[in-house]
């Protein structure tokens, strides 16, 4: 089977920091790919690269066979790749609803829209509560309220939301569940596995150990900048990851290959 | 950790049976300045709106007829169609988190340009205009590029800005005034904005209308269109912004060529306010101020991203309303000043508490 999404040898640098060191990467269709490293293993940067929001110095990127360079995360997103990034990329002024449909407003029909330009808010607020509620984020209570006001779990989950609305061909979660609460975060987990069966591939990075083994199909192991190995989670613990990972124990021969 | 057991495995389906229902909470008895306060959150503009009333009422008790006339009161509005014009260019660049020093002297050298169009190179005066707003573009152009590609700060490009286009005007106009009755015998429809409407006692200019028509359009624009929900996203945050999908140079060049090209609208309705073409009027030198006092006044946040373009609007007619006031009532024209600045801090200072969410 072909990756939807592949990398071959990316390089990033920062001055004299090197991020990634010539990392590969493969998604499968229809599968769920977790990435898991150290803090500093130059996971988000590897993310970046293919979201469109980082350029890499050197590397290659295909998605569905074809050579592709995203020049900016709009293209990404043009192309169908979503992503939800650690800082979350909300406008903290705006409303609920302004954020939900930032870069895709939806206009209204006819002469106000066509002409005026006139933003359908109505239809924009009904679709961000819909999507609010299939998450089971109930705690907001104003769907026109200014971002600013959620607490940082709200956030997130507004984020999640909205990756999981739009995204048509990949879905990135970088440390979707970190600040959720408990009713929150299984909600997540649950929206991943629903996303999946829409046979749409997610690639999620986490730290949570029980739920990158719970939901991963294989998980992609990170370690200084580099795809260190693929393992699946059924063939081994969580504390050989950990090993792994941390450099602690050497990766099979066979999971390198992979 | 590596065998996981029920006990630890299954909190999390405890929450099966969470509520479904939207929170809702009881309104908590907020009393008057809790409500007030809930109202000021939501529409900004209120607070500008109030003084203003205020003001008018003010002068108009202790002045009587002579302020509270329509002539008056619309005499106030022709004296604030150029500052306003700026001020609505102003707040457009503000609301990117950005200032723009150079908005005064650009729609004098607009003026100029189309002054001397007409009158140096026998232009029609209709294509001089349309030249003069094309210029005004070109020039707000470059700061935009400026400002988004080179990544320079907005207010270091506009100060540079400011002092080239001044010297430029001089150097082409070499400061030599066009008298208002030759343009008003050879180029009439460069003071077309100066034609007036009358309704009883009242005198509306073209440029007054010009002004609200202005602030009304950019208020839809920045309220109901996506581009305004841009202008707001990039003030607020640009790199969120850039990844949550919004084209970021874009928007910051369409702001900063649309306020040149309002720059040149200024300078066209200074033609018909002053009736002559000056490159020595003394916009040119603090237009600038006055327009970013105006959005002050009018609670827009310096840092970008917040306020409402009605705000700019009421702010700089409650200065238009204390010099005509002031001066009608005698008082040294300094007292004016003083009070512009007490109120540019009372704005600030109350636009710090509108903040607090929780009061």
């Amino acid at each position: 089977m072909e990756p939807i999404l592949k990398a071959r040898g990316l390089v990033k640098r920062f001055g004299r920091v090197t991020a990634l060191n010539r990392c590969d990467f493969d998604l499968y269709p229809g599968e769920i790919l977790a990435v898991i490293g150290d803090n500093g293993a130059g996971k988000s940067v590897m993310i970046k690269s293919l979201s469109g929001a980082v350029q890499p110095d050197e590397g290659e990127v295909w998605l569905d066979g074809k050579p592709t360079r995203f020049a900016s995360p709009i293209e990404a997103r043009g192309a169908g790749i979503e992503t939800v990034y650690q800082t979350l990329a909300m406008s903290p002024a705006l409303s609920i609803a302004d954020n939900m449909f930032m870069g895709r407003e939806i206009r209204q029909p006819g002469v106000m829209g066509k002409w005026l330009r006139r933003l359908d808010k109505q239809a924009m607020e009904k679709f961000s509560r819909e999507k609010l509620s299939e998450l089971g984020l109930m705690t907001i209570q104003n769907i026109n309220q200014a971002v600013e006001t959620l607490s940082g779990g709200q956030r997130q989950g507004i984020a999640v939301a909205r990756a999981a609305a739009f995204g048509s061909k990949v879905i990135i979660l970088d440390e979707p569940t970190a600040a959720l609460g408990v009713k929150e975060g299984r909600r997540v987990l649950e929206l991943i596995l629903d996303v999946r069966s829409r046979g749409i591939p997610i690639i999620l990075i986490s730290h949570n150990m029980p739920h990158v083994f719970e939901v991963a199909d294989r998980i992609h192991v990170h370690r200084l900048g580099q795809r260190l190995c693929v393992i699946n989670p059924k063939d081994y613990t969580m504390s050989d990851a950990v090993a792994f990972m941390t450099g602690a124990k050497e990766p099979p021969e066979a999971a390198i290959a992979a | 950790m590596s065998t996981p057991t029920t006990h630890t495995e299954n909190f999390e389906a405890a929450a099966a049976g969470a509520s479904t229902d939207v929170a809702a909470f009881e309104e908590r008895h907020k009393g008057l300045v809790g409500r007030f306060h809930e109202v000021l959150h939501s529409t900004p503009a209120i607070v500008p709106l109030i003084v203003l009333v205020a003001a008018t009422l003010i002068f108009g008790l202790v002045l009587g007829h002579k302020f509270f006339s329509p002539f008056a009161l619309t005499l106030i509005l022709q004296q604030v169609q150029i500052v306003g014009v700026l001020a609505a260019a102003q707040t457009l660049i503000i609301l990117t988190a950005g200032i723009d020093l150079s908005v005064g002297a650009l729609a004098v050298l607009c003026s100029v340009i189309m002054g001397q169009f007409t009158f140096r190179y026998g232009l029609p005066p209709h294509l001089a205009v349309v030249c003069g707003l094309a210029i005004g573009t070109a020039i707000g152009g470059i700061n935009g590029w400026l400002v988004s590609r080179v990544k320079l700060p907005p207010f270091i490009v506009t100060l540079g800005m400011w002092q080239i286009v001044l010297a430029a005007n001089y150097l082409y106009s070499a400061n030599e005034t066009i008298r208002s009755q030759d343009i008003e015998q050879q180029a009439p429809f460069l003071q077309y904005l100066g034609n007036t409407v009358k309704f009883g006692g009242a005198t509306l200019t073209f440029g007054v209308l010009l002004m609200l028509i202005l602030v009304l359009v950019l208020a839809y624009a920045l309220r109901s269109t996506a581009w305004g929900r841009h202008v707001y996203a990039v003030g607020d945050d640009p790199e969120a912004a850039e990844l949550a999908g919004v084209n970021v140079h874009n928007t910051l060049m369409s702001v900063y060529m649309l306020v040149g090209f309002i720059c040149g609208l200024a300078g066209w309705v200074m033609i018909g306010r002053y009736g002559s073409v000056s490159p020595s009027a003394t916009t040119g030198v603090i237009g600038n101020i006055q327009s970013i006092t105006a959005v002050v006044i009018g609670g827009i946040s310096l840092f970008g991203g917040r306020g409402s373009i009605l705000g700019a609007f009421f702010g700089a007619l409650i200065v238009g309303v204390f010099e005509l006031g002031l001066r009608m009532a005698g008082a040294n024209p300094q007292w004016t000043f003083l009070l512009i600045g007490a109120l540019i801090i009372g704005a600030v200072a109350v636009d710090q508490w509108i903040r607090k969410v929780s009061a």
